[in-house]
């Protein structure tokens, strides 16, 4: 891989890694009696490693090849290969923390391992770990193929990736520390937040160069929809992590915000992080991996533009729906639940031209597991939103909120589209990037098809009944106008359903690993094939893969 | 130089561009999306008139309904206190044996007091109240400081080393920590207080425990061990522990001391909740000592 590298660039990437190595230092030297110093010393080994694997290859030869000639795909294959330790990783911690909900004494009366403590690593593990190391690798991928060009730097996207990961660890290991600014999907501290903006002002750079350098005259869908990801996600992670940290020396930091203003702000963010995390850059994948694998033009490309200005322009309005009966005003919970409810058709818009996609492949569907992660996947996407839709209004919301119906529907989501487009893309992906025959087994592809989705089905249908049997017991009134139910009464009622969502979780984990081991054989045993045309050049040269109607 | 062709499957034509292999079609958006998309908007504009929804400068549009979360809640509190009124007024005038003896009034108060309990008390003192390790029993007629309605009442009124003004103050001394009593003696004494309740002790070791106990214990616990509830004291001479009756368990708790707490609940639950929690409590225990 190094050698792909000019001597130059080794150069700069040893210096990039000098310079976090020694915020590392500051931050140990700064923050010694506080987590912030462990995390200097996280910092610091990390840039040890970087700068270490630069250096014993600094004195390999120049490059040889013209780079003009190819597209730079080191970056995504460690990228997926880091997303798929981070999907077992992070699945792992899911069914850990659903386990402690059943029973509790899996705790083992430590305080790292309290569920408090482990429940982030899990959401952060599969959402940031798993999901966004799986959306930078195919990003690059795709914003190379349909620009039909070259990276335009080479350190750029190793700084990209591995400054991404080094917050994800940064992150994930204060949580067992108990460093947390206790919002939700936000609960880095001010540090790793600061660390993260120049990481994704770098992805930003990158990306917008890549399609500036572009041999099409159009930018294709799938490029819309990660530069949505790219932009939105950086305004709402700058906005809501806003805060004054307490002193230099410690992680501790106050937000910006106070009371009903810091709810607001942080649901905002945080249904936004579900609009432009897991749906924006999650239908880019789709909008590349699909019609490729299946072989098909994109239905409708009116529609897709119908669906992608639909999501971007209602999704901002949404957030407030996760606030409903709360001290926030009514007018703003007016406000959420119509857009919630708007935001459904074009939603349902991108779900619906994905499955009409399929028309005319639908036999492939049948034989191909990959396509069918991406066509199931499909349509959990459209389930979840309607759910999402459907949930948003208040009087349903009365019924739902703070329930298991919300881990039920956002698991709908995560796991059946978030988790199973990724897979899809990842097993399309793997025998092109590491210039393979095909997968190393298509049986594993299989067997990982039917346990994902025989856990997603299970966790959905479980946290289903638990979270309707809660929300019903808790407004069950007795004939004399009291309540009928204690909490103890709803959780020795829920006790099954926990069993049976960690179970769900299980199958779901050992397909997730099952997958990361067909990955790596693949690598390592099957034969080498170079794919046709998977090079830059000029549009002019290729012909549509449509053929004309005679 | 786009060049538009048909698909041969569904008969339309692509918009032209190509990326990768990837073409579109330029399929017209469905009619059934602009109904949707028609319908869906329509039902938001109607709320838009009929609720509150959009900031102004200084205010917002109020709705046509007029309607606010606010004003609900109060007014379905107030709906629901006054539905209950029938049954709660009678438990505010009646006294704690009068309720016990009325069977209509106890059904409610019970299953009121089934979500009360469990809510509020069972956190320590388990669903079924009999207590657990450093919680004391509320099933049995063993009380720390009195088990008759008006005692129950106050202590779930100030709570007991809470942060009420008028809290209930007790504390067992850290003997040993504080360096009262050396170790051999905390284990004679231990010895002496389990001979209370029938453990078999040689006599020379009794009678050195007692001496023990007289210049110690027996200021809070009683000159026969029985206890006070004037200083919630317990009783040492019946099978009832709170932290164990076992010598291991004595000896902590005369070396380290012990001092639980309960809070008040003047500022949580209402005079009446707490009267219907009492009656709950009296009714239980009624039932397990019968």
């Amino acid at each position: 891989m190094m050698s792909k590298l000019t001597v130059q660039e080794r150069t700069g990437a040893m210096m990039i890694s000098a310079l976090v190595g020694l915020s590392g230092l500051l931050m140990a030297a700064a923050g010694h009696n506080d987590a912030m110093g462990a995390h200097g010393w996280i910092v610091m080994a990390f840039a040890a490693v970087m700068f270490f694997i630069v250096a014993g290859k600094l004195d390999m030869p120049e490059p040889a090849e013209d780079r003009a000639a190819s597209y730079y795909d080191d970056p995504t294959r460690v990228g997926i290969v880091i997303a798929l330790v981070w999907a077992v990783v992070g699945m792992f911690m899911g069914v850990w923390v659903a386990a402690q909900l059943a029973w509790p004494d899996l705790r083992f009366d430590a305080a790292w391992s309290s569920f408090g403590r482990l429940r982030p690593v899990h959401t952060s593990g599969v959402i940031f770990g798993f999901g966004g190391n799986a959306l930078i690798a195919t990003s690059f991928h795709i914003m190379q193929r349909t620009s039909r060009a070259r990276m335009p730097n080479q350190v750029l996207p190793w700084f990209v990736l591995m400054g991404y990961n080094l917050f994800c660890i940064v992150a994930a290991s204060g949580y067992v520390m108990g460093v947390t600014q206790s919002k939700e999907y936000a609960e880095p501290e001010w540090y790793a937040d600061l660390w993260l903006v120049v990481v994704w002002v770098a992805y930003f750079v990158l990306y917008i160069r890549t399609l500036a350098r572009r041999n099409e005259p159009h930018i294709y869908v799938a490029n819309w929809y990660y530069l949505a990801f790219i932009l939105v996600v950086a305004v709402l992670h700058i906005v809501n992590n806003l805060a004054v940290p307490a002193s230099f020396m410690g992680a501790k930091s106050y937000s910006a915000f106070a009371g009903v203003q810091d709810a607001m702000t942080q649901w905002w963010y945080g249904h936004n992080a579900v609009a432009f995390f897991l749906t924006s850059g999650f239908l880019g994948m789709l909008y590349y991996f699909l019609p490729k694998r299946a072989e098909r033009p994109i239905y409708s490309y009116r529609l897709s533009i119908l669906s992608f200005w639909g999501i971007v322009f209602f999704y901002i309005w949404a957030g407030s729906h996760h606030l409903h009966y709360t001290a926030l005003p009514h007018w703003v919970q007016t406000l959420g639940m119509t857009f919630s409810v708007m935001l459904l058709v074009p939603s349902w818009a991108s779900a619906g031209n994905a499955l009409m996609t399929l028309n005319g492949a639908w036999h492939k569907v049948r034989d191909d597991a990959t396509l069918r992660f991406m066509m199931v996947a499909a349509v959990f996407y459209g389930l979840s939103t309607f759910e999402g839709s459907f949930m948003a209004i208040r009087p349903v919301n009365g019924l739902s909120h703070y329930t298991d119906w919300t881990v039920g529907h956002v698991h709908a989501g995560a796991m059946g589209w978030v988790a199973l487009i990724s897979f899809g893309s990842i097993y399309a992906l793997a025998p092109v990037l590491w210039r393979r025959e095909t997968m190393y087994s298509w049986k594993a592809v299989e067997w990982h098809f039917w346990l994902a989705l025989a856990g997603t089905v299970i966790y959905v249908f479980a946290m289903w009944n638990s979270g309707i049997t809660q929300g019903l017991m808790w407004r069950t009134y007795t004939e004399s106008g009291t309540l009928s139910y204690s909490f103890v009464d709803t959780l020795v009622a829920m006790h099954p359903y926990y069993v049976a969502r960690a179970f769900g979780g299980l199958l779901f984990l050992i397909g997730a690993a099952i997958g990361f081991w067909n990955v790596i054989m693949t690598i390592r045993h099957v034969p080498r094939r170079v794919p046709e045309l998977d090079y830059p050049t000029s549009s002019e040269a290729l012909e549509p893969a449509v053929p004309a109607a005679e | 130089m786009a060049v538009r062709k048909r698909d041969p499957l569904t008969g339309h034509e692509t918009t032209g561009h190509e990326w990768d292999g990837i073409t579109e079609l330029n399929t017209r958006v469905p009619r059934s999306i602009w109904f949707f998309v028609f319908v869906t908007h329509l039902w938001a504009l109607i709320l838009w008139f009929l609720l509150p929804t959009w900031p102004l400068i200084t205010t917002y549009t109020k709705g046509i309904l007029g309607i606010d979360q606010r004003d609900e809640v109060q007014e379905s509190i107030v709906v629901a206190n006054a539905a209950r009124a029938d049954w709660t007024d009678r438990v505010d005038a009646l006294p704690v044996a009068d309720i016990l003896g009325d069977g209509e009034l106890m059904a409610r108060v019970t299953n009121t007091a089934h979500q009360l309990f469990g809510d509020n008390c069972a956190g320590c003192h388990g669903t079924a109240a009999t207590g657990g390790p450093g919680f004391p029993s509320l099933a049995d007629d063993d009380w720390l400081w009195g088990g008759d309605p008006d005692t129950m009442m106050e202590t779930l009124r100030v709570g007991v080393n809470a942060g009420h003004p008028d809290t209930r103050v007790s504390q067992m001394l850290a003997f040993g920590r504080d360096g009262i009593l050396g170790r051999e003696e905390i284990r004679t004494v231990v010895d002496y207080v389990r001979s209370l309740s029938g453990a078999a002790i040689p006599a020379e070791r009794a009678a050195a425990g007692a001496e023990i106990y007289a210049a110690n214990c027996a200021s809070c616990h009683g000159e026969d061990g029985r206890g006070s509830t004037e200083l919630g004291a317990p009783n040492l001479t019946d099978d009832i522990w709170i932290y164990g009756g076992d010598a291991a368990s004595l000896f902590t708790t005369v070396h380290d001391g012990r001092q639980g707490w309960m809070p008040t609940w003047e500022g949580r639950l209402t005079e009446t909740e707490r009267k219907i929690l009492t009656v709950y409590l009296q009714d239980i225990q009624r039932k397990a000592t019968q």
